[in-house]
This record gives C-alpha cells, structure tokens and sequence, in this order.
C-alpha cells in the first residue's frame, strides 16, 4: 500500500465513526490515570450509558499531563467542542453523563475546558488554562488526544506522513534537514541528533542497528512512560525514518519491565502497522525494510546507559565498557548502532511531518525546540508538560506548576535525577536549556523535575540519591563502587548527627575522584546532587554537623517532639495513638512525651485538634516541659503566674 | 539457600517455555524473565537447564540472573506487594507509608510472610510520580497513599490485625 491509499484507508475509518453522531467520551488511562481512579469511572460510565440507553464511542486515551486534575473524562458530541472534566469520580461521571447526554447542559460549573472547534458558553479554551497555555507540544502532541490503540486515528491527523517525506529524500538530506532543526539528544546528554545519525551512517557495513532507549530509570521521571502509553506511532515513525536515514534493518525497543502497559500498547502498534504493511519488508513499496523486537528490562538503572544496554540485549550482565569505539562504529554485536531515547524519536517525526525550520523557530540558539518535563514533588499541579527551550524555571514552578502548595516556602528544584542537581531559589529566574543548567552544575537530564519545599532535608535529599546511585552502581569501576559507598555512610552520619567537621571537604574531595574515574555517565555525574547541594545549601550541612540541627526538621535522629503544657488539654488523643507508648498522661492532665521511647514518628502532631495545637517538633533545642503528668488547670495557673 | 522445586514440575515448565526459543545466547534475559513469571521466582535447578538449553556457562546464567534487580531466587508471596522509592514519593512520604507497611506485614523489603501470602518489595521509581506516594499491590496502582490508607489497601482494616 502507498502513503495515499493507507491514509485514505484511516481517514475513511476514523471519520466513519466521527460521522455516526454518536456522542463520544473519553477517559484518560494512562497508568497514572489508572492510579488516581480512572478505571471504576470508566465501568461507571457504562453502566450509565446502558441505563440512559444511550449509544456513546468510548476512547481510553492516554495522559495529557494535568495528573493532578485525574481521573479526567472529555465528552464530544456532534458538531460541538470536546469538554474535558476533571477529577471526576464513579459517581460524578454518571451526573456529568445525565447532565449533558440527556438534558444537554455541558455543566460550565464542573467543566475544565474545551478542546476543539467552537466553543460553549462558560467554558474556557483547555489550552487556555494556566498550566496548558505557556507550553509547545510537539513531541506530546497527542496524548491524551487520541486513541493510542488506534492507528487510524495517528495517520488521520497526519501521522506517517513525515515518513513518506524522509522516503522522497535522499538519506544524506533526511540527516541535513535533522541536523538543521536542531534537536539534541533528549535522554539527557543532549548530543545533536543529526550528526550521531551521520556517524552510524558512514560507518562501512551493511548490517546497522538502531535503539530505542525506553529505559526511563531516573526517580521522579514519567515522561517516556506517558509518551507511549498515550502515542507510541510518533515514536514508531521516528525510528522508522531513522532506520531510513543510517540504513538499518533491525531495531530494539528497550523497554523499562516496570511499564507494562506502555509494553502493551507498543505490541499493539506494531501489530497494526504491520497490517497497513508499515513495518517488516519494502515499507510502503519503498527500498526501506525494518524489523522491531521489544527488549523488556530487567531492573538495572545502569542499562540506560548505551554501552551497557547494548550488552544487555546481547543477554549479558549490562555493564557499560569504554569508548571508543563508539556505538557507531562498534555498537550492538560489533556492528554500527544508533541508540536515541523515546523523546527523540518522538521529535524526529513531528520535524520530518513539518519541517526543520518550523522546530528550528522554537527554543534558543543552542537549544532548539521543546523539552518535557515531568513536575512532581511539593508543587500544586503535578504533571507531564513540554515547554520551549529556554524557559524559565519561575516560569515552569509557579505559571505552570501553580506553586508550592500550602503557601510553603520554595527551597530547590530538582532537575536531572540522581545525575542532576538542586537548584535554589536564587536560580529560578535560569533559562532551561543545556548549557544554563550545566553550568549551574545540575543537568537537563531526561527531563525530571522534583520540587521541593522548606520541609525537606537538603542534606536528606542528598543522601537520597546516593542510596540510589550506590545500589545502582554496576561495580565496574571502583570509585564509582566503593566512593559512592563512602559518601552515602558519611550522608547518613550527617543526617544522624555524628557528622564531623571535616566531611565537607572529604565530600567533595571523593566527587571530584568518583567523576574522574568512572567510565560511565553514572559515575560520572553521581556526585552532582551532592556537589549541588553543598554549593547551594552548604549551611544546612554545617547545621547538621556542627549544631546537631535539622532546618528543615525532618531528619528523625536530629529532631524532637513536645507537649506544650500551656496548651495541652489532656483529652488523650496523642496517648491512645501513640504506636510507643511513649506518652504518659490521664484525663485532665498535660501529657508528657517520654524522649527516650519516642521514635520521632509525628503521630501525635498529626493527631492534636489543630485548635489546641499543643505538640511542636524541633531541631537543636529543648522545650520546658513538665518530666511527669500534671493537672492541665496547674500548668495553666503556674503559666499566669 | 536457594529453595529447589520438585524437578518434574519445572521441568515441564521449561520445555513449554524453551519451545518459543531458538537457544540463542541473547535469548537468556527473555527465557530468565518467562521462567520467573510462570514460577515465580528462579530454582537453581531451572537455571542449570537453561544453562544447558543456551549453550553457555552455569556461571553465566546466575552471573547475568544476579546483576538485574528483577530476578529472585526464593518463592515469593501470592501477594506482591511494591512501595515506590523515587524522588517524588520520597519528597511526599513514601519512607512513612513504607514503614507502616513493614508493619503491618512484619517483613522488611525483599522478604515475604511465612504464610506465603504477602511478599514486600521497593521499586525505583513507578513514573506514577504526579501521585506520590505510589503503592502497588500486584498489578493495581494506588496513588496519593497515607499511613492510614495502607490498612485498607492491604484488605486489613476489617480483620483488625
């Protein structure tokens, strides 16, 4: 089948079903849609659909990145905009569906926005709402929108098409016309695109290799999970017109074993493509013949790294080796490879579907195009967003994210995971791109970012992403092994209070060693947040170690909990769901927390009406409390005394 | 000490599983994550017959079988249960939510009750992080978890244990 006949086939299918005027709803089910609810909704909505005897189309699409809003539902109905409703519950969508299928009133009140043509009373544009409005999608340009499930729907909005470019070009011009949009490597190093692709392409050799790096490992990361989960064809499509350009005929997904459904939906696409004769031999009756295997992962961070996957589909233990020779030269078994993230793959499609100028406009001079970020952490809207390039990090954590929430102070962002860094707030007017964030000593990495509020331990933090980094150490090269391992003992004595003094200097003494002498990006980059965080939060560390205090209140050993005997009522709260018994204490009487059992859980705090407000936690200083019981008119008459 | 499983029964396993192979060396990741998602876990006797079946060393298999986090040498529990450890759960509470399920299970990470009802396990990261803390109980997600929340979750609340 040609390009012409194969989207005439799509077009004719989707709108078919689009010409039925039957109403149609949507469910986000992503996994994170799942995990805030989605699939009691969506059993809701068919059994209200069933009782209103109503014929609606049910699409399940994937995350289109306001998680914090989910479950989220859209209903369409003919010849009027799509309405899209957020956190809706079992019990809310069957109202929303009586309310607008039935009686025809779309709710205003419970609506977020409107996706689409036209538009209706009361109801704002979707793209409009603050955290929608400042972003660029191209490589998310789907999710949430589509079917991922369905093929058809991909190619009707003009999917594939940048593939039947790259075959009208020579190979040689699709490399140009990816070098000229610029795109850099999106699963952290930044590499430009189309120069790696040239490598492999003049590499000699008729046997080439091309990889998906879908081994998002870094915490606090979900955007190539959400990608194809929500429109696994972008990235498809991207791999295929890099297979065209460097002239490989087999190519690997590697896929996280932690992401099944994105595994399912990938399995489903190129089943489909297969069909329309998309993928396999003489694609599209062109020159170009291309097979995809799905590697599933097996639990190793380290595997993200090049070298070290390529040994693991080879089916040995995936450590990195050192290079060169570079996978272009000498990659997966001694043949020249080509290894991108899912990002990338993502933004080769959309560039060759329109053009490396159009992607060239958006973003900075060094930094062309857009960037996904997945928001998590202390921050109001939580979610998957992609901004241009240059953004500012104020722009992302307050227009975007909304803010800390609980008017908390903002401490750090953490861009990069375990390779990146914690930038303060004196940072957050830095442009996102490559270079700003490098020399700020964080990375742009894949694309996570954690915020994080005055209640958390800097040092904490830390000492957190080294446990990380330290596990996932493969043991090739010592410092990585045994460094990482010093530094996370001496993180703990810190965050314990048996820091000494000279910590800070030996802490950054093992960095500098641990980044020089490991072969891999994972050593390489395991000291960052370390080194990030004493160049920012250095009096936190000093707190810690000199003052045996936690700013942040937060690291167990250093903190403490008391009964302010001016405020406590003796009502028995604290004592009945104290899990240590630590609490002494009777009716009318102040309560007493016993130091010496107490495990520093803040049970109590959680648990006293926040009217007496009576138990306070510190850090490095002791509270005048009574050592027994006393009678609660006692404290109070010794207090106005 | 690695557990071992009444020969015929894995064997029997094997044979189906080896059947969709061609027993070629970079099939080992594959045939390893097969064996484990029909048994549960791998017996050393499994991993001596794939050592066979492939054509390499039996200090291959468990020298590759031991590197990834996946792969488990003991039975684990009907139940498993798994507590993200990513940055966005951590910042939000997770080591909260995990110690209460090490209560209310009384086993640590990696270990499973001596019923064999429920085994524990950290997970790097779920990428569910927009609702931290995650929590997954086989294949269920559950997101924005509290200490509270666990009990009811775990199906424990009504037993009172």
């Amino acid at each position: 089948m040609n390009y012409a006949d194969i989207k005439q086939r799509a077009t004719d299918k989707v709108e078919s079903v689009e010409g039925s005027g039957r109403p149609h709803i949507y469910v986000g089910s992503a996994t994170c849609g799942r995990a805030a609810g989605a699939n009691p909704v969506l059993e809701a909505i068919k059994s209200a659909l069933a009782r209103h005897k109503l014929d609606a189309v049910i699409t399940q699409v994937g995350c289109i990145g306001l998680c914090y809003a989910e479950p989220l539902m859209d209903m369409k109905k003919s010849g009027a905009p799509r309405i899209c409703y957020a956190n809706v519950t079992p019990e809310s969508a069957c109202q929303l569906i009586e309310d607008y299928l039935v009686n025809d009133n779309p709710r205003p009140d419970l609506a977020m926005g409107t996706l689409g043509e036209g538009s209706i009373d009361g109801i704002p544009r979707l793209f409009d709402q603050p955290m929608l409005k400042p972003q660029v999608r191209i490589a998310l340009r789907n999710c949430g929108i589509i079917d991922p499930e369905d093929i058809d729907q991909y190619i009707a909005g003009g999917g594939y098409s940048g593939l039947e470019r790259a075959l009208g070009m020579t190979q040689q011009e699709v490399i140009d016309e990816l070098k000229k949009s610029g795109l850099r490597g999106r699963g952290g190093a930044g590499f430009p695109t189309g120069m790696k692709w040239e490598f492999c392409y003049k590499s000699p050799g008729t046997v080439k290799y091309l990889i998906c790096n879908a081994d998002e490992g870094d915490p606090g990361a979900f955007m190539d999970r959400s990608l194809l989960e929500g429109d696994p064809h972008a990235v498809l499509e991207g791999m295929l017109i890099g297979a065209y350009a460097i002239g490989a005929t087999d190519g690997y997904l590697y896929v996280r074993a932690e992401y099944p459904l994105a595994i399912k939906h990938l399995v489903q696409a190129l089943k489909q493509m297969e069909d329309y004769g998309l993928i396999g031999d003489s694609i599209m009756g062109s020159t170009l013949s291309f097979h995809v295997k799905i590697k599933e992962g097996a639990g190793a961070f380290v595997c993200g790294e090049e070298t070290a996957m390529m040994a693991s589909i080879e089916g040995k233990r995936g450590m990195p080796r050192s290079r060169p020779p570079f996978p272009a030269q000498s990659g997966l078994w001694g043949k020249p490879t080509n290894i991108n993230n899912v990002e990338t793959w993502a933004n080769v499609s959309a560039i060759m579907q329109r053009s490396a100028d159009w992607y060239a406009g958006y973003g900075t001079e060094k930094s062309k195009g857009t960037k996904t970020f997945a928001l998590a952490g202390k921050i109001n809207r939580t979610g998957l967003i992609e901004v241009p390039m240059g953004i500012t990090l104020q722009e992302i954590v307050y227009d975007i994210g909304g803010g800390i929430p609980g008017d908390k102070k903002f401490k750090a962002v953490q861009t990069g995971g375990p390779s990146g860094g914690c930038l303060p707030a004196s940072l957050l007017n830095l442009p996102v791109d490559y270079e700003s964030l490098a020399q700020a000593g964080s990375i742009m990495g894949s694309g996570g970012m954690v915020v994080i509020d005055e209640d958390t331990c800097i040092v904490d933090m830390a000492r957190y992403f080294l446990t990380f980094t330290q596990a996932e150490s493969c043991g090739k090269c010592v410092p990585c092994r045994l460094g990482t391992k010093q530094m996370l003992d001496m993180l703990q004595d810190i965050c314990r209070g048996k820091g000494k003094p000279e910590d800070i200097d030996l802490l950054l003494h093992l960095s500098k060693q641990i980044k020089a002498g490991s072969l891999c990006a994972l050593g390489g980059t395991a000291p960052n947040p370390v080194l990030t965080t004493l160049k920012y939060f250095r009096d936190e560390y000093e707190a810690h170690i000199r003052e045996k205090r936690c700013p942040a209140l937060a690291c167990p050993e250093l903190t403490s909990y008391y009964i302010l005997p001016d405020k406590c009522q003796g009502c028995g709260i604290c004592l009945r769901n104290c899990p240590t018994e630590a609490i002494a204490g009777d009716k009318r009487m102040v309560h007493v927390i016993d130091q010496e059992k107490c495990i520093r859980c803040g049970t109590c705090l959680d648990v006293c009406p926040q009217r007496f407000g009576a138990v306070v936690k510190v850090s490095g200083e002791e509270i005048e409390a009574p050592k027994e019981p006393v009678p609660v008119t006692a404290a109070k008459a010794k207090e106005e005394r | 000490m690695i557990p071992l499983t009444t020969d015929v029964d894995v064997k029997q396993e094997l044979e189906e599983i080896f059947a969709r192979y061609h027993g070629r060396k970079d099939e080992l990741i594959p045939v390893l994550q097969d064996i484990q998602a029909r048994l549960g876990y791998l017996p050393t006797t499994a991993m001596s017959e794939v050592a066979r079946y492939l054509k390499i060393p039996e200090s291959a298999v468990f020298g590759v079988s031991t590197f990834y986090a996946q792969f488990k040498f003991f039975p684990t529990g009907r139940n498993k249960v798994r507590l993200c450890r990513g940055t966005a759960c951590h910042v939000r509470g997770a080591p909260r939510i995990l110690e209460e399920v090490e209560k209310q299970l009384g086993i640590k990470p990696g270990e499973t009750t001596e019923d064999l009802e429920y085994s524990l396990e950290t997970i790097a990261c779920f990428g569910s992080c927009a609702l931290a803390p995650v929590m997954v109980v086989n294949d269920d997600v559950y997101g924005r978890m509290t200490p509270k929340k666990v009990a009811q979750v775990l199906g424990r609340d009504k037993q009172g244990d």
